[in-house]
């Protein structure tokens, strides 16, 4: 743990934020390599109120960013479905929100970066000063260099209330148009659906879409802070079986009994609904969980999704949560996720058969022209990615120039680029 | 509030500062390293939704004859000051200290003789203009002589003394003296020991210590649990102790 990262990072394969990615690519490959933990670093160096534009460094968390920006009307201009994640964290995995259909990933709001490189020196790029570096850093799992600071700029925002407008959809086409005809209305879409329930109410689900209320439609007050719950211990591992998730979903889908939905809420709860349980992931017991992300072209259309939907439930993948989203088109990351079409995410728990099942779905995605999000990757083989990703060469060519020795390494670039352990 | 924060650009000091500048405190920084301190203090300005001044200067608890002018500094930068926080201090493991007497000297005076100097220096500028706050962080390894702080524990353990008796004497002057006693939190000090179940984050002790703070407490146990578990061990029998490693 560092708090002066300049100083830390010397000599070091890794950095590593709050450790919120599922799967292991904030992880050492081996455990005699330095990886620095960021959070300590934690000091906005500029905030200039006439322009939004802020300097921090990049163990600042969005926890932070909200507790102290919200009160004073700005709010960061992309966020990811959980505050728990460092600025850092931010420009490695390039997160994409809600509102990715209007402002793309975060890193579109990023002017400058100041980095560690693998020969250790210092540098400073942005997309006019070694554009090739910034935009390969950018989606880049932080194997191009460590991240010590980061310039953006946020977003001005009417007051601290969320308009939030939702509704009960039966099935999945129903459920895919809705989401396609929100989008050019809303600033902000996502939806959950139950991908438990088959035959013809398969994908029925809730579909959400909100924007930042103006002050005269709600209450002068800020939003007071909700207390937040957290999972007290492991669950053992047969707590979550196909009936319990089953039985969950279903109550999250009738708890919004109200056909539609439509009100100011608190943000914390609009962007982050899970981070208001702490330690959700003892829910699967000891044997862990993972995510399976992926994002399938527009193109393959709606029947791709509702396949992809057939085949996670006939792989038996239970999974109580489900996240369905609309992205609009590719950033200018060199490996950045999201792509022009639906991009859904899974919990899995972790089992002995789950290799089996993220080759499944690979196959799937690769056959369909779409991808997978590195941030949520523990099972996808090498060949996989390579098929699924064809700006890798790009990629690793930048990475050629800046390290050839690959010196910065994780245990997931290991696993996927093939890099010395 | 107008605060003077020595060892306020890391680790406790650190949080303790920038929670004060969010609610509109004058916060000046006392610290070893310049850059460390100018970045520390564009920090505590971009949090800081009033601009009330915000200012730093060198200090070097191994240098005493320094005290004076940092804290002079302090005083014209803000206008005065009417409350101290000293978070600064030295931290080893005992088997470095053990394996290094000069380890051990510096750390003893640092944490104890300088450290009391500083509070001295502190304690007249307060007094002068009718009292104030102190607040400096000792440790749990004050309370007890136990196997794995011997060393570090016995600095400790004079400067708790040091503050209860300072709290004594000068509390009807206007002087409240606070001694945070923090049990393990995860700062950069800590990074490499093994956090026990209990370990405090950096956050949510510097909340409780400026409530403290503000309440004019004496004696701050921080995390709260600190303050059972030292109970029993204070009264836990030396034969006891003897046989137990905590």
């Amino acid at each position: 743990m560092a708090e002066n990262l300049e100083t830390a990072t010397y000599g070091a394969v890794l950095c590593r934020g709050l450790g919120r990615s599922y799967g292991d690519s904030s992880l050492p490959a081996k455990a005699s390599d330095k990886v620095v933990a960021t959070r300590l670093a934690n000091r906005i160096l500029h905030f200039d109120p006439s322009t939004g534009v802020l300097r921090a460094e990049a163990g600042v968390s969005l926890v932070e960013l909200n507790r102290l920006f919200i009160p004073r009307g700005w709010f960061s201009p992309v966020t990811p479905g959980t505050k728990f994640v460092t600025l850092g964290g931010m420009v490695a995995s390039d997160v994409h929100g809600k509102n990715h259909h209007r402002e793309g990933c975060f890193g579109a709001h990023v002017r400058a970066l100041r980095m560690r490189l693998a020969d250790d020196s210092l540098i400073e790029c942005s997309p006019a000063e070694h554009a090739d570096l910034f935009y390969a850093t950018i989606g880049g799992m932080g194997l191009l260099g460590h991240i010590l600071e980061v310039e953006f700029v946020l977003h001005r925002i009417p007051g601290p209330w969320v308009w939030m407008e939702s509704e009960r959809v039966a099935d999945l086409d129903a459920f895919l148009a809705a989401l396609g005809e929100a989008a050019p209305k809303w600033p902000m879409t996502m939806g959950w659906i139950d991908c438990l329930h088959r035959g013809r109410t398969m994908g029925r689900g809730i579909l959400m879409a909100g924007r930042w209320a103006e002050p005269g439609e709600v209450s002068a007050e800020p939003p007071r802070p909700t207390r937040e719950k957290s999972v007290p211990f492991e669950f053992p591992n047969w707590a979550l079986n196909p009936f319990t998730a089953k039985a969950f979903n279903a109550a999250f889908y009738w708890r919004h009994f109200r056909r539609h939905f439509k009100g100011p809420i608190a943000p914390e709860p609009f962007f982050y609904p899970l981070d208001a349980i702490h330690d959700w992931n003892r829910v699967y017991g000891a044997r862990g969980f993972t995510q399976y992300q992926c994002v399938l072209p527009r193109a393959a259309g709606a029947a791709a999704v509702r396949e992809f939907m057939d085949r996670l439930t006939k792989l038996g993948a239970a999974s109580p949560l489900c996240v369905i989203k609309d992205c609009g088109p590719e950033g200018k990351g060199m490996l950045s996720f999201p792509l022009e079409g639906t991009s859904i995410a899974v919990d899995m728990a972790v089992s002995p058969d789950i290799q089996r099942v993220v080759d499944s779905l690979n196959e799937f995605v690769i056959e369909a022209g779409g991808r997978i999000y590195l941030t949520k990757d523990r099972f996808t083989r090498p060949a996989h990615f390579r098929a699924m990703e064809p700006r890798l060469e790009k990629f690793l060519a930048v990475r050629e120039k800046w390290d050839p020795q690959r010196r910065l390494r994780s245990a997931q670039s290991v696993r996927l680029f093939g890099d010395p352990v | 509030m107008k605060a003077v924060v020595l060892g306020g650009t890391s680790g406790m000091g650190r949080a303790i500062a920038q929670r004060l500048a969010e609610r509109g405190d004058a916060v000046f920084l006392l610290g070893l390293d310049e850059p460390d301190l100018e970045r520390s203090a564009s920090d505590l300005k971009a949090r800081h939704p009033k601009h009330a001044p915000i200012g730093y200067a060198l200090c070097d608890l191994e240098r005493p004859e320094g005290f004076a002018a940092a804290l002079d500094a302090a005083d014209s930068a803000l206008g005065g000051f009417d409350s101290v926080i000293v978070t600064a201090a030295m931290f080893a493991t005992q088997d470095a200290l053990e394996a290094d007497v000069e380890l051990a000297r510096r750390l003893v005076t640092v944490n104890y003789a300088n450290t009391v100097v500083f509070c001295e220096h502190a304690r007249k500028r307060l007094l002068s203009r009718g009292g104030g706050r102190l607040t400096v962080f000792s440790s749990v390894a004050g309370d007890r002589g136990r196997k794995p702080v011997a060393i570090y524990g016995s600095s400790k353990a004079g400067l708790s003394v040091y503050l209860e008796a300072l709290d004594h004497k000068f509390h009807a002057a206007g002087l409240s003296v606070l001694c945070v006693k923090p049990g393990f939190v995860k700062t950069a000090m800590t990074t490499g020991l093994k956090p026990p179940p209990f370990a405090g984050e950096p956050d949510r002790v510097a909340a409780s210590v400026v409530r403290a703070m503000d309440a004019r407490k004496p004696v701050l146990y921080a995390p709260g649990i600190w303050a059972l578990i030292l109970l029993i061990i204070r009264w836990l029998p030396r034969f006891v102790m003897r046989k137990i490693n905590f």
